[in-house]
């Protein structure tokens, strides 16, 4: 930042604390979504797949805070279970698509040449279809069912990081200290993944943050379609199209699975705009 | 101009050769069998060497490369083949729903112009105040919510609750496609007006603004000629790189609302697994959007001057 451009000193400062602070509360609070998400098996208060037709399509009450389904299976459990399938599901999208997303753009970075080449221009074809569209497609070649819902996202989301990771490469390669890193002997492994890794992880973090949130969206219009988990796996796109002829008499059966994607995915949502603020050079 | 317009339509050729290619690969390894596929579907029991004579017609006995110069000489005469289910040519059946997706992209596109230009550019310029505050949050929760959900809760609220609108389309009409343009309009409006916002903030920190304001020039007069101005090819750009999500949305939205245009027939055609109709609708879609993002590259030249005199490729 150039010298007359500076605020005071001070508000800067305060900033900082603030967005730590944000930090800090997000990142508890998406900690509990997720621990409820993993032991949701533990906190059901009913069996999620246990049927009993003499309580089915009960209005939310104290015995069944989120109501039955028509099955007479407890809507709150289902909903914990979702938020399980779903979280999970989600997550490990993200980390599949973040980690090969990245090695393809830093090997295609570091080195070059022809492969470079090669796989900038599928990549180049890959985002020149409209993402779900290819999506809906790669699903319904590999025959449903979560993980093919899963891959198929995959499939189509990596491009993005390997073209970021391969950017950041290129900047990171053309600096002094790799040079001097080179001359004092270290290999190219090491300078991968001491020197490039460590320095360009922050724009990727931050992609695969906001992109949290997105992806769970995407993931559950995939299963509300029936391309994703299969019933009777509880997952809250499936149990949202499950109970979709029921909007009119037994709203809750749809609004309650509705209600939780769309909490976890403003908690994630929440967490990716304040890891974005803390990263950026221009808060520090 | 002519020689730009002819060198983007040339760019277009191996993109376009791409996409068939892969929508066939991709079709092909799917219905690693497609005769087994069809008999399945239509339930009849044969014999093996039914099996293989029946190969030897669709010509899937030949090696892949001549397959898809088969199919592509066939795409070029019109002849996408026929669907598993119907029995109908992919075709015809295609373009008959497509107008109907075409108007409902274009009425959620409309819709989003109208809602998040106007309230991206307010806030823009009541920055930090509440106003600006109160227009982001309605984005960020819009952008938390999943396009299928908001659909539901419009079809609950408006079309149970308050009779507004009716529940499914009954047809291609205006009232019909209030609610499927409407949510598809909530969830790209959550996105573009942000991005509305971040470009018209851009311009208006820049110093022709300051010097503007201190030669006394009204705010607003600066405001639309300048700084409108300068944000529209950025402002373009965005809304036609959210055409691709519009696309891929269209087809959970459709078969919410029953809209009987490609999004429905596609999503039909994945749960019977009628790979042909698949086919068709990932090629021309991905077509579509290649097109679309063509003629915003080619509107940018008009929109904006300095791109037409500078010489400056987009």
């Amino acid at each position: 930042m150039k010298e007359e451009n500076r605020i005071p000193a001070r508000r800067p400062k305060i900033r900082k604390n603030h967005i730590r602070f944000r930090l800090v509360f997000f990142v508890g609070i998406a900690l509990m979504l997720m621990l409820v998400a993993i032991f949701a098996e533990y906190l059901c208060p009913y069996d999620p797949n246990a049927q009993d037709y003499s309580v089915s399509l009960q209005t939310p009450s104290l015995l069944h805070p989120a109501g039955t389904d028509s099955y007479g299976r407890d809507m709150l459990s289902r909903i914990l279970m979702g938020l399980h399938t779903s979280i999970l599901a989600t997550l490990a999208l993200v980390m599949i698509i973040t980690l090969t997303g990245t090695a393809i753009g830093v090997i295609c970075g570091y080195w070059g040449g022809l492969m470079d080449a090669l796989v900038m221009r599928i990549s180049d074809l890959f985002l020149a279809f409209p993402g779900l569209v290819f999506a809906l497609a790669i699903a319904a070649i590999l025959n449903g069912g979560l993980s093919s819902a899963v891959l198929a996202l995959a499939v189509i989301s990596w491009p993005k990081y390997a073209r970021l990771a391969r950017s950041q490469t290129l900047a990171q390669k053309s600096m002094p200290y790799i040079w001097a890193a080179r001359l004092a002997g270290d290999t190219a492994g090491q300078i991968i993944f001491r020197h490039i890794l460590p320095n360009s992880m922050g724009p990727i973090l931050v992609t695969a943050m906001l992109d949290i949130g997105t992806m769970m969206m995407e993931l559950a219009g995939l299963s509300y379609l029936g391309l994703g988990a299969q019933p009777p796996v509880a997952e809250l796109g499936n149990m949202m199209s499950g109970g979709r002829s029921m909007l009119q008499t037994y709203p809750w059966v749809v609004i309650g699975p509705g209600v939780a994607i769309f909490v976890a995915v403003v908690i994630f949502n929440l967490l990716g705009d304040t890891v974005r603020d803390y990263l950026d050079p221009r808060n520090i | 101009m002519r020689s730009y317009v002819c060198k983007r339509l040339l760019q277009l050729i191996p993109i376009l050769l791409a996409i068939t290619f892969l929508s066939f690969g991709m079709m092909r390894i799917a219905g690693s069998d497609a005769v087994l596929q069809k008999m399945e579907n239509t339930g009849i029991v044969l014999s093996r060497d039914m099996i293989e004579q029946t190969r030897a017609e669709l010509g899937l006995d030949r090696p892949f490369l001549v397959q898809y110069l088969t199919w592509l000489w066939n795409l070029l005469h019109g002849d996408m083949g026929t669907s598993y289910i119907s029995g109908k040519a992919v075709l015809p059946t295609f373009l008959s729903k497509l107008p109907a997706t075409l108007l409902l992209a274009v009425v959620s596109i409309g819709l989003t112009m109208v809602i998040s230009i106007p309230l991206g550019i307010l806030a823009a310029v009541k920055q930090n105040r509440f106003m600006d505050y109160l227009i982001r949050f309605c984005s960020f929760l819009g952008n938390s919510m999943p396009n299928f959900f908001v659909a539901l809760l419009l079809m609950y609220v408006l079309a149970i609750r308050l009779h507004v609108l009716p529940v499914i389309s009954n047809g291609v009409n205006g009232r019909s496609v209030a609610m499927p343009a409407l949510t598809l309009a909530i969830a790209m409006s959550a996105k573009y007006l942000r991005q509305v916002r971040a470009t018209v903030l851009d311009e208006l920190s820049k110093e022709y603004v300051a010097g503007a304001k201190a030669r006394g020039v009204r705010f607003s007069v600066t405001l639309i000629k300048s700084v409108l101005r300068a944000s529209m090819v950025t402002i373009v750009t965005l809304l036609t790189l959210s055409i691709g999500s519009l696309l891929g949305g269209t087809a959970i939205v459709e078969s919410i609302f029953l809209w009987d245009g490609v999004g429905k027939l596609a999503v039909d055609a994945i749960n019977m697994r009628d790979y042909p109709m698949i086919q068709a609708y990932v090629m021309w879609m991905a077509m579509i959007y290649v097109v679309v993002n063509l003629l915003a590259d080619l509107s940018y030249r008009l929109l904006d001057p300095r791109i037409r005199l500078g010489g400056m490729e987009p």
